[in-house]
């Protein structure tokens, strides 16, 4: 899947990479190998039963390395997909994974999505605690919000709108790139006991990190997964229903079907949103960012969706700026 | 007697031994000197009387956070659902 709304920013891979993916994919595969659409910096080819996905360009070998053995070890099973190998391949200069196919959420039907069936899945990793794996790097979550915002610079001319992110994103508390003051909230990004309970996060979940294997939907996509609030992993339906994009039912159901099945991240009860103003907010400003980014790629205004986006960055500052003199009153 | 901020008629009324004049036009309230502090010492005798434990605050409102949306803007985005942007995002990194 595309990042929102843009288009292509690296080159297409290469007929070489596809030829490269391609032999791997017949090795553990039992059909001949076809190009699967994906985002623009990931090539994915199918062999039948077996996926084998070229990870970004620039992927560091060793962070996947250690979370390609925490998803193949046992403790994961039947909650995150278990690769075909463990192994980390090469293809060129990139990082290569071999993982079974299965059948992805339908983006042609997204009322029928499986949302609880994805909170159910949330809540059992957030169960896991990330000293009973083997050692992993941090969750994806919190470093990628700076680097999206960080990409409206390498933009066309600077808008309202990327003045309006920057704005929200410089007044989010302790985030990677972010100069807001470090509150009391910043301490929640991070689990209290790095291994203890609460401490395993996806990192990047959204309806694209489900498929259907086995008869069952089960969480795919290991590069973002580590150490961190599993908070952010409901972060982005938290920040769709916040921006008024998501229906309130599906957020509530999606809610209720995590709290059901033990859901870590917040709480039984009480207000969800102590643990997820943070991580929403900054989900907020990351989709935000990644939207202008694309309309200026594109030469193009902002569509309503986006613009709705940038609507709940200046409630952000808003909302933010009001606490805060609150706080020093 | 005319009311001094929109030359109403003012009407007077007592109450527990306070003269309230009031303006038959705006509703305004013109005060005697002195009765406004006779008011606040009645005022915090009373409370002082009724010194019952405050009333519970009212269970909070879990529904959206304080930067959510305001409500009357919901309806109008789910229109646009199959709007490409808004499916493309709950699908992509």
């Amino acid at each position: 899947m595309g990042e929102t709304g843009g288009v292509d920013e690296t080159p297409r891979a290469s007929d070489e990479l596809i030829d490269a993916l391609g032999r791997i994919g017949v090795r553990y595969g039992d059909a001949p190998p076809v190009v699967l659409p994906t985002r623009p910096d990931v090539t994915i080819v199918r062999a039948g039963s077996a996926v084998v996905k070229a990870h970004a360009p620039g992927a560091e070998r060793e962070p996947l390395a250690a979370r390609m053995r925490a998803v193949a070890g046992p403790r994961l099973r039947g909650i995150l997909l278990e690769p075909v190998t463990g192994e980390v391949m090469t293809a060129g200069d990139r990082l290569v994974t071999v993982w079974p196919a299965g059948t992805p959420v339908d983006p042609e039907d997204p009322d029928a999505a499986p949302w609880e069936a994805g909170a159910r899945l949330l809540a059992g990793l957030h169960a896991v605690p990330a000293g009973a794996l083997p050692p992993l790097p941090p969750a994806g979550g919190p470093a990628r919000v700076g680097k999206t915002v960080a990409r409206l610079d390498a933009g066309p001319a600077d808008s309202a709108a990327a003045r309006v992110v920057r704005r929200a994103f410089h007044s989010l508390p302790g985030l990677p790139g972010s100069s807001g003051s470090s509150g009391a909230d910043v301490r929640r990004s991070a689990p209290d006991r790095p291994s203890g309970p609460c401490s395993l996060a996806h990192g990047d979940w959204h309806l694209g990190q489900m498929v259907r294997h086995r008869g069952e939907w089960i969480l795919i996509d290991a590069d973002d997964l580590g150490v961190g609030d599993p908070a952010w992993d409901l972060a982005r339906p938290a920040a769709w229903f916040a921006a008024g994009l998501l229906e309130p039912q599906v957020w509530h159901r999606f809610l209720a079907a995590y709290r059901a099945a033990g859901g870590c991240a917040v709480g039984a009860g009480g207000d969800p949103w102590e643990r997820l103003d943070l991580p929403a907010q900054a989900l907020t400003v990351q989709l935000a960012a990644a939207a202008v980014a694309a309309a200026g790629r594109e030469g193009r205004e902002l569509d309503e969706v986006e613009q709705v986006l940038i609507d709940s960055c200046q409630r952000i500052v808003r909302f933010r700026s009001a606490c805060h003199s609150a706080d020093t009153q | 007697m005319q009311c001094p901020k929109c030359r109403g008629n003012m009407r007077t009324y007592e109450r527990n031994g306070v003269h309230i004049d009031q303006c038959d036009g705006c509703r305004g309230i013109f005060l005697d000197y002195g009765e406004l502090e006779t008011l606040t010492r009645m005022e915090s005798q009373w409370s002082q009387q009724h010194a019952a434990p405050a009333p519970p605050p009212p269970p909070p409102a879990h529904g959206a956070p304080g930067w959510g949306a305001p409500a009357p803007h919901y309806g109008g985005h789910y229109g646009h659902h199959r709007q490409r942007s808004w499916v493309g995002m709950l699908f992509s990194t």
